[in-house]
């Protein structure tokens, strides 16, 4: 007994002692093996008294197992300490950029552009597009601006010969889109427009998203709600909104938006951000829509005002400039 | 249009401060650009009286005056050269401040003592007239604060009225509206009409009178168009912008702000015969007002008499008909031509005038009168004169009809989604001047004033009731409409999603003009004959591109300019080729062009920094069309001009052409300034977008069989070449073959490159055997061999 308890102690510390994978696989035979120490313990068992006999296989077996459950324990933690080891070798600076280019990203106009599709398309209109080089009859007839009409001078009109202009709203888009359409329609139309006009505020290509919903019993009331909504959710913010008349020969009654505007002074100030209104029974009738059953309306915003308000940006010139250190700015 | 806040208080004068006024009008739809003070800021100014002016002793240039306050004197140094006895002046006394910080304090002035300073207009900032100090008239009263002498704490309102809203364009219009709004009446200015005094009269004549419905005529004898114009109209005038000139135009000038009505002045003598309203002659001279001689088109109605046009009808006066110092007697006129004869024409003529500006837009047509008594009161007041009779030339048949226009109690709540009370429509209707013809439950029905062009149908008038209550009182909310499903096609790839995949290999996008210079247009595409505008904005900016790729090639220069070096740029948009004479046929399709320059991955630790190359172009090329589920472009040898002729590739899609790509033609990046190779990309974006629907094939269970193939084969042969050859011959089972290297130059024969290729194959049903996939290699090499004179490596 007292020689199983002291081999057993010899055993574990010769273990604990072992310093490699063969130092320990040396330890086991010695203890564990056929002629290992336990082993020959278990040997001596026909020298004990029968009484005892149980007993002291038992403990040889137990003793055994300890070993065996210690070796293996010395062994993984010796593996483990020889891969610390070898992996405190591999360690690289993580500080270093990763390889492979940075992202791009997309011009400011097309991400407020999309932000405007976004809501709209989340309320269950459609997108559309059209030519933009355009016919005098689509881009202004059908919007009741005849020849003539003091309106034309309100835009000034890219032109290629009398009849045919670069587009100066995407309104040709909703004329065509009604030709083709019975109500409900309900569409935006995004896209580039050109005006003859060039300044530190204007410049001669921009783009607009105008909207157009036409059904039955479409009501003033409507417009107003949808357009707050839309400018609260565009701007992340409950803005103070109000709702001013104006002219355009395609709505009746015509009507500016204006956003109220806080300065770093804290001077509030009100911004036009859209035109908007009923759309003109002629208009209506003109391309085919009965004005009688149906009524719409139509609004349209400039989408470099959204952006330059949204990103502060406070040179309209730079959307066109394509400056990378610009661009690189929207990511 | 700019008047004065007080002139319109004159006329109506609710019981809201200026701030409100504006908010008021505004909100009305008179949307207002800026409110300016009357004058610059200044205080401690009087009116004075000079007593004496001596010559100073020790200066030429300079009197010594001495100045009355009404109270006491002031001994005050002066150098301009119309200070003399007996006149009124403004006088900044002592203690005076001029603009911000322009304090007057005692001076001595070459010895002499001066307390104070006589003003100019312009020190006071009333005109640009600087040309000695401002002559007051005599009425005025030595002593009085000058401020409210000229009723100077005012305001100039600047509004800018729609083009519907012509009835606006006059204090009387003005007041009319705000009338409507505070529910008050107003106090216009009494017109009688003027005691004849001689027979005299001066025929008028109207050929066009569809063009000119209305035209009356007045002579005045005897006026004196050398007396001043009272500082009060002169002040009236100036806080609309418009310069006082002489007493007659100052008049009409007047009359047309006051009620609207342009009005013109000739010198009676200069008249020959009879005035004649009628069609220019084409060709048929005119030196204008302003100087300028203009050739007539005969789409111009003009006024002439017997010899020659004397005026551009509406538009302006000629220069030898025209009041001037010599004048005598005049002949007033006040016309009514319709809106649409005058449409565009001071515009086509690069004119535009305040009487232009008016009656395109609309005249009441029953102002003539009225303003032609009010002008000749003026006249009589200010200049004298003895008046004749109002000469009329009237076709009553072509004067404006008052419409009638009904409005349903129906229409007008589904409108505005509520119900406004009767009463208060017709209250709102009536103070806007329109006549009730009819009132009932259901509809109202009305008389549009002449003043009201814009008013024709249903809707204008729901609008006016609208405007008048306040949109800001109308109710919000929500439509309710029917949920709208559509299919959600996956045969379109979503362009954000192709725009993202852009980004991620660093691409910005780019939004560049669709207009660029026909010269940049023709270096590009010599053979294509670019869309020009006939009013471009500038001569770079002359034709719609007829390729997105010279706009991105120039963004590229401008940031190589700002040392950018790597930069990849992309843009959607339209491009134009064809002619706007067939506009159907005009090709504006959308294109989507990319621009790849500089370093692969920017300079960066763990590279030398290797540049792109067209491969790499290929491979932002090929990761687009992948989106589209599998639809392979093939690519072949590209002929365009602008690219490199040995780098660079038609793309096409189903045997259709649908872009191409390569490098910059090296002759024109050089030409252009460009520092280093630049790739591009430029193809229809449709063919990018069409997707296919993926569809499920079943994965074999049996393993794949890998053999390896060297090849040497011509230099020319396209490895494209030797993927068609064996997928057409390695037989039952292939599947695929991708090129692991290829190698030319040392150790082997200089005509000739290597390819390695590693062919698989895989069998959906059984396991391929050794021969079976050797028999594939050996059909493969011989057909590689017959077709391509490749032959197997080593």
């Amino acid at each position: 007994m007292e020689n199983l308890k002291q081999i057993l102690a010899d055993a574990l510390s010769a273990v604990a002692a072992s310093e490699s994978e063969s130092a320990l696989d040396d330890v086991r035979v010695h203890y564990l093996g056929k002629k290992g120490a336990l082993t020959a313990l278990l040997k001596q068992l026909g020298h004990v008294s029968a009484e005892d006999r149980p007993k002291f296989g038992q403990m040889v077996n137990e003793a055994k197992s300890q070993v065996q459950e210690k070796i293996t324990e010395r062994k993984s933690s010796l593996a483990k300490a020889a891969l610390d080891a070898k992996l405190a070798t591999e360690t690289i600076d993580i500080s270093l950029s990763g390889k492979g280019q940075e992202v791009g990203g997309l011009h400011p106009v097309t991400r407020t552009m999309e932000r405007i599709e976004t809501f709209f398309r989340g309320i269950g209109f459609d997108v559309a597009a059209g030519p933009e080089i355009e016919d005098d009859y689509h881009n202004f007839e059908a919007l009741n601006i005849p020849a003539h009409h003091p309106a034309r001078a309100m835009q000034d009109t890219f032109y290629f010969n009398p009849t045919t202009v670069l587009r100066t709203h995407t309104s040709p888009v909703q004329v065509r889109t009604m030709e083709n359409t019975q109500p409900p329609i309900r569409i935006i139309c995004p896209g580039r427009v050109y005006r003859c006009d060039s300044d530190q505020t204007h410049t001669p290509m921009f783009h607009q998203v105008e909207g157009l919903l036409i059904d039955e019993n479409i009501s003033f009331a409507d417009l107003k709600g949808i357009l707050q909504q839309f400018l609260n959710v565009f701007f992340e913010d409950d803005l103070k909104v109000r709702f001013r008349p104006s002219y355009f020969p395609f709505t009746e009654p015509s009507i500016e938006v204006d956003i109220m505007r806080t300065n770093s002074k804290g001077e509030e100030s009100w911004l036009e951000v859209l035109g908007c209104g009923m759309v003109h029974p002629k208009v209506l009738e003109m391309s085919g829509i009965d004005s009688e059953k149906y009524t719409g309306f139509a609004f349209g915003m400039g989408v470099e005002r959204f952006a330059m308000l949204r990103y502060k940006v406070d040179d309209l010139r730079m959307f066109f400039e394509n400056d990378l250190r610009f661009l690189k700015q929207f990511k | 249009m700019k008047f004065s806040e007080n002139w319109l208080r004159e006329w109506v004068n609710p019981n809201i401060s200026s701030d409100d006024l504006v908010a008021q009008i505004t909100l009305a739809g008179l949307e207002v650009d800026e409110v300016l003070s009357a004058s610059a800021a200044f205080s401690g100014v009087v009116v004075g009286e000079i007593i004496s002016a001596e010559p100073h002793p020790n200066a030429d240039k300079l009197q010594v005056c001495q100045v009355s306050d009404g109270v006491e004197q002031f001994q005050v140094v002066c150098g301009a050269p119309n200070a003399r006895p007996g006149i009124k002046i403004p006088f900044a006394k002592i203690g005076a401040v001029l603009g911000a910080d322009f304090k007057i304090k005692k001076a001595k002035l070459r010895q002499v003592e001066s307390f104070g300073m006589l003003c100019s207009a312009s020190e006071l900032g009333l005109s640009d007239d600087h040309d000695g100090i401002m002559e007051l008239p005599a009425v005025a009263v030595a002593g009085e604060d000058f401020r409210s002498f000229l009723g100077l704490d005012d305001q100039i309102i600047d509004v800018d009225l729609t083009p519907n809203r012509s009835d606006c364009l006059s204090i009387a219009g003005l007041a009319r509206e705000v009338g409507v709004l505070n529910k008050i009446d107003l106090s216009p200015v009494e017109i009688a009409p003027a005691v004849v005094a001689i027979d005299d009269v001066f025929p008028v004549r109207i050929d066009v009178t569809d063009a000119c419905p209305r035209y009356l005529g007045r002579v005045i004898r005897s006026v004196d168009v050398s007396a001043t114009t009272p500082l009060w109209m002169v002040e009236k005038l100036r806080r609309s912008g418009i310069r006082s000139i002489d007493p007659i135009v100052d008049i009409t000038n007047y009359v047309m702000l006051e009620l609207g009505q342009p009005m013109h002045a000739f010198d009676l003598a200069n008249l020959s015969g009879s005035i004649v309203v009628r069609m220019a002659n084409k060709d048929e001279k005119i030196v204008l007002l302003d100087g300028q001689e203009v050739a007539l088109r005969d789409d111009t109605m003009v006024i002439a008499d017997e010899k020659a046009p004397l005026a551009i009808a509406g538009v302006m006066g000629g220069e030898g008909s025209g009041v001037n110092s010599e004048t005598k007697d005049i002949f007033l006129e006040s016309a009514f031509f319709a809106p649409l004869a005058l449409a565009g024409k001071a515009r086509s003529y690069g004119l535009h005038t305040e009487s232009s500006h008016r009656f395109e837009r609309g005249v009441d047509a029953t102002l003539q009168e009225k303003a032609i008594e009010r002008a000749t009161a003026l006249v009589l007041q200010i200049a004298g004169g003895q008046v004749g009779p109002i000469v009329h030339a009237v076709n009553e048949a072509s004067l404006p009809e008052a419409a009638t226009v009904i409005l349903r109690r129906k229409k007008l709540d589904q409108y505005l989604a509520m119900s406004i009370d009767k009463a208060q429509v017709t209250d709102i209707l009536t103070r806007l001047g329109l006549e009730m013809v009819d009132v009932t439950d259901d509809a109202w029905t009305t008389k549009v004033p002449s003043h009201r062009f814009d008013i024709s149908i249903e809707a204008d008038l729901i609008e006016e009731i609208a405007r008048i209550y306040g949109y800001d009182n109308l109710p919000s909310s929500m439509p309710q409409a029917a949920v709208n499903f559509t299919p959600l096609s996956e045969s379109k790839t979503k362009i954000q999603v192709l725009r993202s995949v852009l980004v991620a290999q660093g691409y910005q996008e780019a939004v560049t003009y669709s207009f660029i210079d026909p010269v940049l247009s023709k270096q590009f595409l010599p053979n294509i004959e670019p869309v020009p505008l006939a009013n471009p904005i500038s001569a770079d900016m002359g034709v719609m591109r007829p390729s997105l790729v010279p706009g991105l090639v120039k963004a590229y220069l401008y940031n190589q300019n700002r040392q950018q070096s790597r930069v990849r740029l992309f843009e959607t948009g339209r491009r134009f080729i064809g002619s706007v004479d067939a506009l159907e046929e005009l090709d504006q399709q959308l294109q989507i062009a990319g621009l790849l320059a500089g370093s692969r991955d920017g300079e960066a630790w763990y590279h030398n920094g290797e540049k792109v190359d067209f491969y790499d172009l290929k491979a932002h090329v090929e990761m687009i069309f992948a989106l589209n589920g599998g639809v392979k472009p093939t690519y072949e040898r590209s002929a365009c001009e602008f690219l490199h002729p040995g780098r660079s590739a038609d793309i096409f899609v189903d045997g259709c052409f649908v872009g191409l790509m390569g490098e910059l033609h090296p002759q024109l990046s050089k030409s252009l300034g460009a520092n280093q190779p630049i790739y591009l990309f430029d193809i229809a974006l449709e063919a990018v977008l069409n997707a296919r629907l993926p569809e499920y094939e079943a994965i074999s269970k049996f393993p794949e069989v890998r053999r390896d193939l060297a090849l040497l084969v011509d230099r020319t042969v396209p490895v494209s070449d030797l993927e068609r050859v064996i997928c057409s011959s390695a037989g039952d089972g292939f599947k695929n073959v991708l090129v692991f290297d290829v190698y030319q130059g040392q150790g082997i024969d200089e005509t000739k490159k290597s390819v390695a290729l590693g062919l698989t194959w895989q069998h959906p049903s059984h396991t391929l055997s050794d021969e079976e996939v050797n028999n594939s290699v050996e059909k493969v090499v011989a057909a590689l061999s017959e077709e391509l004179s490749a032959v197997v490596r080593g």
